[in-house]
């Protein structure tokens, strides 16, 4: 089978972020970057998926040049091509879904007809909870969100979602698009041969055509601060009677 | 010319999120001039009527489909893209769930037009401006949102439940959305229910007791499975735990985890990451245990320990038990 898993180069925050004076993206010159979590587990379930039932297996992305690390780190894991469709900045979700679906049909017209197209149910940044579910549309497949197992089998994917009170269970027949969700699995650790396997696969560069955005940023801003005062209680094992108190106090003891 | 508002409900009861969605859709449409109509889909949908009445809506529109019996998105998405084609409102409004933001996606599709997902501010107009939660509510977007008629979903708990002031039965306008087999092709076929009995759930604990890198290790969770059991409590764990394989996902708060909601969030040896934060926002108090004064949960933090978790826990469990507490 082919599995195309889709990623986004995300910025990994620490304690707090911080905007860049523009306002239009955060400020990232001290920050190291990281594929979505969702998506990692993507990466993981796809190269699963090849290891199962024999294929290829293909990772996109749509973002910047430097992305082409996060296309390497999903290759690492084993993952075989990398698609980067280099964009100079952020676009909204119908524009990414456009891009992607140009580039799905790019591939179609090279003969590589994908039996599962993998994405995050939603990325870590901008949260759209849409590109997905966009390009299913566009390419006439069902699409599965939320998704935290599959199972493979007869041409068909069984697939686990979480909710509330425990799982919805859908089954579609493929080819088909699934959003993934984190606690698909444990993604594996990238192995030193892996990486340096990771430097020698291709990586196929485009740059697919712009539209308006319709979903226009305008600016970023930091919510309002939640105002915690933080009280000290103590230090090491003295501090026990004051917690206790103020569990009492609080109502839980 | 209306403002649809698009609402999820169990068996014709609409929930609390439902209801957030009615009191923000009525304020548009009364801003706008316009009357507030409603749709669920489903069967037992007009038994919501009553419960939208009370928030000013005349019209409740019903999806009614043999495939509308177990969740489908696709077809619900369909159904809701339908109703705004004949009815061309200002905007359609749902709730930013998982179910929510899903079926405002193919309704986008459907109809080409952009979503905003999340929002927690919007001034209507030709062109809406919109803000919207990104990072998990870590961080705040303002746009414009284009397209004729504006689909917007509202950040959960954002806006307060508010009936209007006089309340009416709105007319039931009952529909058979012309649905195909690729609409109805992805559908619930089966729901698994955990069974029950296995501990207070993480979601739902009025106590929970997480544990970041500072346990250093899957053991290193004694300590904090102690003093939740003696609390009747829950554990939780941060994304570096889980991603350690020292606790599984379901443990995993934040982001990409379970967001929790107790009376109080002990949480020891985390270092107060943003992915982890946006899980614990529904946290009514938080006490931080950590032996780095400087780490980033201290500020974020209504109380603090400063010490080693694995000499302050035992400490608080034997303090309880001291007090009687088993």
């Amino acid at each position: 089978m082919n599995v195309l898993v889709c990623v986004k180069r995300v910025p990994v925050t620490g304690g707090s972020i911080v905007l860049r004076d523009d306002a239009q993206a955060l400020e990232t010159r001290h920050l190291g970057f990281a594929i979505s979590p969702h998506e990692e587990c993507g990466v993981e379930e796809a190269v699963r998926l090849i290891e199962q039932h024999g294929g290829r297996s293909t990772v996109l992305t749509l973002g910047p040049p430097e992305a082409e690390e996060q296309l390497r780190d999903a290759m690492a894991l084993g993952i075989e091509r990398g698609l980067l469709l280099e964009v100079s900045e952020e676009w909204d979700a119908q524009a990414s879904a456009a891009a992607i679906v140009a580039a799905i049909q790019a591939e179609r017209a090279a003969a590589t007809e994908y039996d599962l197209i993998l994405f995050g149910n939603e990325s870590a940044d901008t949260g759209n909870y849409q590109v997905g579910i966009r390009v299913a549309h566009a390419l006439g497949r069902p699409c599965v969100t939320g998704v935290k197992k599959i199972e493979v089998a007869g041409g068909r994917a069984r697939c686990e979602q979480e909710t509330a009170d425990g799982r919805d269970v859908y089954d579609v027949a493929l080819p088909a698009v699934l959003t993934v969700k984190e606690g698909l699995n444990l993604p594996r650790y990238p192995s030193v041969p892996g990486r340096l396997r990771a430097k020698k696969k291709p990586v196929e560069r485009s740059t697919p055509d712009a539209r308006p955005a319709a979903l226009e940023r305008v600016r970023l801003k930091l919510p309002p601060g939640e105002g915690r005062q933080t009280e000290i209680l103590g230090r090491g094992p003295e501090a026990a009677p004051a917690v206790v108190a103020l569990l009492r106090q609080i109502g839980v003891v | 010319m209306a403002v649809l508002a698009v609402l999820e409900h169990e068996g014709g009861v609409l929930g609390d999120v439902a209801a957030q969605v009615l009191s923000f859709a009525a304020a548009y449409a009364a801003a706008a001039g316009v009357p507030l109509h409603a749709l669920v889909t489903g069967p037992g949908g007009d038994a919501a009527a009553e419960q939208a009445g009370a928030f000013g809506v005349t019209a409740l529109h019903v999806a009614e489909h043999e495939g509308l019996g177990a969740y489908a998105p696709q077809a619900v998405g369909r159904s809701v893209a339908e109703q705004i084609g004949r009815l061309a409102p200002l905007a359609a409004i749902g709730a930013g769930t998982e179910r929510g933001n899903e079926v405002f996606a193919h309704v986008g599709a459907i109809t080409e037009l952009p979503v905003a997902a999340n929002c927690i501010e919007v001034t209507p107009g030709d062109v809406a401006q919109v803000t919207r939660i990104r990072w998990g509510g870590s961080l705040l977007e303002e746009a414009r949102l284009h397209g004729a008629v504006k689909l917007l979903t509202l950040a959960p708990h954002t806006f307060e439940s508010r009936p209007a002031a006089t309340a009416a039965l709105p007319a039931v306008e009952r529909f058979t959305p012309t649905l195909s087999d690729a609409d109805l092709g992805v559908r619930v076929v089966e729901r698994v229910r955990p069974q029950s009995g296995d501990g207070v759930s993480l979601a739902a604990a009025q106590v929970v007791v997480g544990g970041g890198r500072g346990t250093d290790s899957a053991e290193g969770f004694a300590p904090l499975e102690e003093l939740a059991a003696l609390l009747g409590g829950a554990v939780g764990c941060s994304r570096a735990v889980t991603m350690a394989g020292w606790r599984p996902h379901t443990d995993q708060i934040g982001q990409t985890g379970t967001k929790i909601a107790p009376e109080i969030y002990i949480a020891c040896g985390v270092s107060g990451a943003t992915q982890h934060m946006a899980g614990c926002k529904g946290a009514k108090r938080i006490l931080a245990v950590n032996k780095d004064a400087e780490a980033s949960i201290m500020s974020k933090a209504d109380y603090a320990v400063i010490g080693d978790l694995h000499a302050v826990l035992p400490a608080i469990s034997a303090e309880l038990r001291k007090a009687g507490v088993t």
